[in-house]
């Protein structure tokens, strides 16, 4: 069903954390993005559709004209809004916004750090651009930063924070189906395993309340009214997202998840984790009849390799990429 | 990232050391009273009170020189000395083997097992020393106590923070490459085989329910492995069956060339050059200053031990480490505030005991 493409080279090996993998497509320039977290740096491809042109960025996680040493990298990831592309990235200092290229840093924001160290780890981990113009972020301890942003410029401003989760937040996801007639168009989820639904606005509402059980979820999707969750015993979970019924459950690796993925337009799921396995899935969901159907597709091996980050190039999943721990490369599959 | 790994990262690149030591004493036919000693004295430095006490305060963990030099000041707590160059291997070997164990623990948790595995070991070693088997059943009660209520996902990010630690580092050991745990290119094995973890169900089902929770339709699929049910799970008491190999030791039949390490091609050296941040060297000050140390002038009867079996390999890690040794010295100069040229008092000074334990470098 796939087959191996040639594989980006990147300046340094990816990082041991989940969803460590952002791809944005840019149809009208013919290139596609690609972000790869390293420590404490990001490292960035713009590769031209041709296969011609690599063009390598690296950007730190530092305070701007603050000469202090850098922090560990959580996540990077590109959000993108109505009116403009921005990559946002994720620290144990802070949250800083680029333009989509990364050339320009356009907002820090910094975490409250204590004075002296506590035992409970400080970072922000978690990021989604929610409807309409919101970037939505999640901390280490379980409160979710929401971020107004203005169509250009740099006036973004924290417009409200949300305090649902108890434990760290993992990773979060906004609606992607495009339909503007979903009621929940945000999920975010915690170490424990709990999911929260949301809607958002000017004060963003809880919808509903998903409990873990004490596992992980370290990464969620949202299609169709339909939260695709991840967990650290390898099990994917499909829930109706407003209500919370349990429409499927796969026991679909034997280690850690570390990303799911959805190709929005064809319904196609892709989850990667440590297990060096790389699982392509085609969902069926049908809110009308309350229906879902989950049927597996195809396997990929990526040999001796904890896989980070796995994520459709596409809307239609024609094509998709894959990062590991320890790997300084940036593996792609497209369809035979 | 987590401010919880300097204690795990002791205990087990500690044990490591612990490990690799024993079997280079027996390898060189040392006397049972001076192994017993060399043993006696590391283990009681490193499961010390105070030393134990200052890893447990939460911290970032820091960096590969800081590590070194601290567990080559734990190693000169005995009569043994070891060269530069034999630090440098130890270390490559002990980080091979830890990261090897971070790498395919089954499930985080694991990590606490292997750690108590480490323990185990050690307390065998020292078993004939009361005194010392008390301060590793202190310490392990201590851990028993910071690590056990903590969640797969905290302990997740520790094993993250870990991996990040060894990241990039493949240095090839010999004992490694004979088991096929490690590929010839310094990549460690992951097979697609074997037990799940602990909580986690054997790959290949999809199940889908109706709006009452019932299930209405279960289906297969190839899971590209063969995977078997998980195993019981370890003790994680002061006592008992750990069940997981990963952590004991490896070295226990004595073959001399199992400790030999090599690079693999074109992959750098450990760290470049970086000067040492000052908070790590105030870590490095209250970390050295925590040790009880006895003071032996430097030419006590003290004994050397080579990992090397030819002198010509020994020169050419030599020439590498000169540098290094004398960029340290030269940092550690920048921060010392007074000069107290009397070796013989205890000093109380943190920046002239660090700058003297460069020395012995």
């Amino acid at each position: 069903m796939y087959h191996k493409e040639k594989s980006i080279q990147i300046k340094n090996s990816a990082s041991a954390l989940y969803n460590n993998l952002s791809v944005l497509r840019i149809a009208p320039r013919r290139l596609t993005h690609f972000t790869v977290v390293h420590a404490n740096m990001v490292n960035m491809v713009s590769a031209s559709w041709d296969g011609l042109n690599y063009t390598h960025r690296q950007l730190q996680s530092k305070e701007p004209n603050v000469a202090t040493s850098t922090s560990l990298i959580m996540q990077a990831a590109f959000c993108v809004l109505p009116s403009r592309d921005l990559l946002v990235v994720t620290s144990q200092k802070g949250i800083q916004m680029y333009e989509s290229d990364g050339s320009i840093m356009v907002y820090w924001h910094a975490l409250d750090t204590p004075e002296t160290p506590t035992a409970q780890a400080v970072f922000a981990r978690g990021i989604a651009a929610v409807y309409e113009n919101y970037i939505c972020v999640g901390v280490s301890s379980g409160a979710i930063l929401v971020f107004d942003v203005p169509s250009k410029g740099s006036n973004i401003t924290l417009s409200e924070v949300l305090e649902e989760h108890k434990e760290s937040i993992t990773d979060m996801a906004s609606e992607c189906s495009g339909s503007q007639e979903c009621i929940a168009n945000l999920v975010t989820a915690d170490d424990g395993g709990n999911l929260c639904v949301w809607k958002s606005g000017e004060e963003f509402q809880l919808l509903n309340k998903i409990p873990g059980f004490d596992m992980s979820c370290s990464s969620v999707k949202l299609w169709k009214g339909t939260a695709v969750a991840g967990y650290g015993t390898g099990q994917i979970r499909l829930y109706e997202a407003v209500t919370g019924i349990l429409h499927a459950e796969i026991n679909a690796h034997a280690r850690w998840i570390y990303s799911v993925d959805i190709a929005p337009f064809s319904g196609l799921l892709l989850s990667a984790a440590e297990d060096s396995l790389v699982r392509v899935w085609h969902m069926t969901i049908t809110p009308e009849t309350n229906s879902v159907e989950v049927a597996h597709l195809h396997n990929e091996c990526v040999t001796d390799t904890q896989i980070c980050g796995a994520r459709f190039c596409d809307g239609d999943g024609y094509a998709f990429a894959v990062t590991g721990y320890d790997l300084s490369e940036i593996i792609r599959y497209i369809q035979s | 990232m987590s401010m919880r790994t300097l204690p795990l990262v002791f205990i087990n690149l500690g044990g490591e050391m612990l490990y690799i030591l024993d079997q280079r004493l027996r390898a060189h036919n040392t006397s049972e009273d001076n192994s017993e000693k060399v043993m006696n004295d590391i283990v009681g430095t490193m499961f010390s009170k105070a030393f134990m006490d200052e890893l447990l305060k939460p911290q970032q963990l820091y960096s590969h020189r800081t590590m070194k030099t601290v567990l080559t000041r734990l190693a000169h707590a005995s009569i043994m000395r070891l060269n530069p160059a034999s630090m440098d291997r130890l270390y490559e070997l002990m980080v091979m083997a830890f990261k090897n164990q971070v790498f395919l623990c089954l499930r985080p948790k694991d990590l606490l097992l292997i750690s108590y595995n480490h323990m185990d070991t050690i307390r065998e070693f020292v078993k004939d020393t009361p005194m010392a088997v008390n301060q590793v059943d202190e310490t392990h009660r201590k851990i028993i106590e910071a690590y056990s209520s903590l969640s797969e996902g905290e302990l997740q990010l520790l094993r993250q923070t870990l991996l990040t630690f060894f990241q990039d580092m493949h240095v090839r050991v010999s004992l490694f490459l004979k088991d096929q745990i490690q590929n010839p290119n310094g990549r460690f094995a992951l097979t697609t085989s074997g037990p799940v973890p602990h909580g986690t169900d054997v790959p290949g089902l999809i199940r889908i329910f109706d709006c009452r929770g019932r299930e209405v339709r279960r289906r297969e699929f190839p899971s590209g492995g063969s995977y078997t049910s998980s195993i019981r799970e370890g003790s994680f008491e002061l006592h008992g069956n750990r069940v997981i190999r990963l952590g004991m030791n490896m070295y226990t039949v004595d073959h001399p060339e199992e400790t030999h390490t090599s690079r693999a091609p074109s992959v750098k050296a450990d760290g470049s050059p970086n000067p040492l941040a000052k908070e790590e060297l105030n870590l490095l000050a209250r970390l050295m200053g925590s040790m009880k140390t006895e003071n032996k002038p430097k030419d006590e009867s003290g004994f050397r031990i080579n990992l090397f079996n030819t002198d010509k390999e020994e020169a050419e890690f030599l020439v590498q480490d000169e540098q290094a040794a004398s960029e340290l010295a030269r940092i550690a100069g920048q921060f010392e505030e007074e000069e107290e040229e009397k070796p013989e008092k205890p000093s109380n000074n943190k920046g002239e005991e660090l700058l003297a334990m460069m020395d012995d470098l």
